[in-house]
């Protein structure tokens, strides 16, 4: 098996682009920033969300919180083979009673992932809202979840891959879209 | 990168990294701590046996409250209420126990070896909660997380253990544990309890009678418990220990400034430790049981979660 690149779905410029239109709307739709909160998925949705909250406070002047959850305690897919995957802290510094939140992502694909992430939230208390962001909407749910807010809504095939790199995380910026072939 | 661990029976064996990978798993389990709601569905369907074939409240608490918050179910079995008291030997008891099916196994035994010599012959994940004067590892692994996070690092600290190191399993796993970071470790107590093999067991060991030696230059003091029934004439009476041993403000005074205060529990306030040293702001053993917890979570979490371990053959008996 081959991990083949297709094309590019968005550059470096076009993600900046992207990310200046979520941030406009999440305010929008939120009627404000008032007990806005944005908590990344980690790893990618971390960096994503400390820009779309960098976006509105260089255009509000106001910061809202930002927060990490790892979700690795709260996956459906545990390994009955192989060693666990290693657990990482949350990086919530707020308290999310009350809270209008907005999970942010890279890519949103079966939904499972956006699941363990709202049970993860659950844990720390009762947020009055729960909306999700998104950089990428692939398709091909596997549970009744969708954005609210959505950069770019791509056609895939299941056997292709969305890769998202991001500078903090890969050193490069772009989206791309590869396949596999055997 | 890290040896797959599939059972954790002492400290001795593992590898400096094996050690600091545990630790820091603990890390998230520590914030899950403070989490309005402790319960996890990680683990849900999976069923930990805790066998504590000796006295335990503490240790047998943490465990199986760490299995709780992880979803897990708990069968408990306490040599009290087994079939031990009518001679079944432990092969057979932990035999019975796997034939339930659990998909890991606590075992707190008052024989050296005894969890090594059960995870030799049954295919289940063991965790050593206790054997005999051999080792306590859970609870070095939880000393080792309040001193890296009390001080910082673990490494280039200066230990004293003060107490009955020679029936300590718990100064034996630290010795282990913190001499692979280059701690430099004193250990004090009367003579009797400090036979000079204590030094073989690690690099940079050090035996010291004299307590205000031993408490001098000392950036971390682990009070051992003092079992009173070992303490009797003409060896060495309980009014003489306290007079020689006890850790009080005063001797206190002769650590680093900040130096902190370990004790495994439980202690016995007025005999190895003044209530005043417990209760300080040097003291740490309320952390100490909150990071049980987040030890023992991170390890049920890699230990019982993970692939089965295959059974050995069955000749071996």
């Amino acid at each position: 098996m081959r991990v083949v690149e297709k094309r590019q779905l968005l550059s470096a410029e076009e993600i900046s682009r992207t990310l200046q239109r979520l941030a406009h709307e999440i305010v929008e739709k939120s009627g404000g920033t008032k007990d806005l909160a944005l908590i990344g998925v980690r790893r990618r949705g971390a960096p994503l969300s400390e820009r779309l909250a960098k976006t509105v406070k260089d255009f509000s002047g106001v910061e809202i919180p930002v927060g990490t959850i790892d979700i690795t305690l709260y996956r459906d897919d545990l390994s009955t083979v192989g060693p666990q995957p290693v657990v990482h802290s949350n990086e919530i510094s707020f308290s999310v009673d009350d809270r209008d939140l907005v999970i942010v992502d890279d890519v949103l694909y079966t939904g499972r992932t956006i699941r363990a992430a709202m049970n993860g939230l659950f844990d720390l208390g009762r947020p009055k809202r729960i909306r999700l962001c998104v950089l990428i909407d692939r398709g091909h749910r596997e549970m009744p979840i969708e954005a609210t807010f959505i950069g770019n809504s791509v056609q895939t095939s299941d056997t292709e891959i969305v890769e998202v790199h991001l500078k903090e995380i890969d050193g490069d910026e772009r989206v791309v879209l590869v396949d596999r072939v055997p | 990168m890290l040896q797959r661990l599939e059972h954790l029976l002492g400290i001795e064996d593992l590898t400096r990294e094996q050690i600091s990978f545990i630790l820091d798993q603990a890390k998230p389990f520590q914030e899950f701590q403070r989490h309005p709601l402790k319960k996890l569905a990680t683990l849900r369907g999976k069923t930990v046996a805790l066998a504590f074939f000796e006295n335990s409240t503490r240790t047998r608490i943490s465990f199986a409250t760490a299995a709780a918050r992880l979803g897990a179910d708990t069968m408990n079995l306490q040599a009290e209420a087994s079939s031990l008291k009518k001679g079944e030997s432990l092969l057979d008891t932990v035999r019975t126990l796997e034939a339930m099916r659990p998909d890991g196994i606590v075992i707190r035994h008052s024989s050296s070896g005894a969890p090594e010599f059960v995870a030799d012959r049954l295919g289940v994940p063991i965790v050593n909660a206790g054997d005999g004067t051999h080792e306590h590892p859970t609870q070095a692994l939880l000393d080792a997380l309040t001193i890296r996070d009390r001080k910082g690092k673990l490494e280039g600290w200066n230990l004293t253990i003060l107490g009955d190191v020679l029936h300590s399993r718990v100064a034996r796993s630290n010795i282990h544990l913190l001499s692979k970071f280059g701690v430099r470790i004193t250990l004090c107590g009367p003579a009797m309890w400090m036979p000079r093999e204590l030094e073989t067991l690690a690099p940079n060991v050090r035996r010291v009678t004299r307590i205000e030696e031993a408490l001098d230059s000392a950036d971390v003091i682990i009070a051992l418990r003092v079992q009173t029934e070992r303490l009797h004439e003409p060896a060495l009476a309980a009014e003489e220990y306290i007079l020689r041993y006890q850790l009080t403000p005063q001797r206190l005074q002769l650590a680093r400034p900040g130096a902190l205060v370990l004790h495994p529990g439980p202690m016995i306030r007025g005999l190895e430790i003044d209530g005043a040293v417990a209760d300080g702001p040097q003291s740490c053993v309320l952390e100490q049981v909150t990071n049980g917890l987040a030890i023992r979570m991170a390890l049920l979490y890699h230990l019982v979660g993970g692939a089965a371990v295959e059974p050995p053959p069955p000749s071996k008996t």
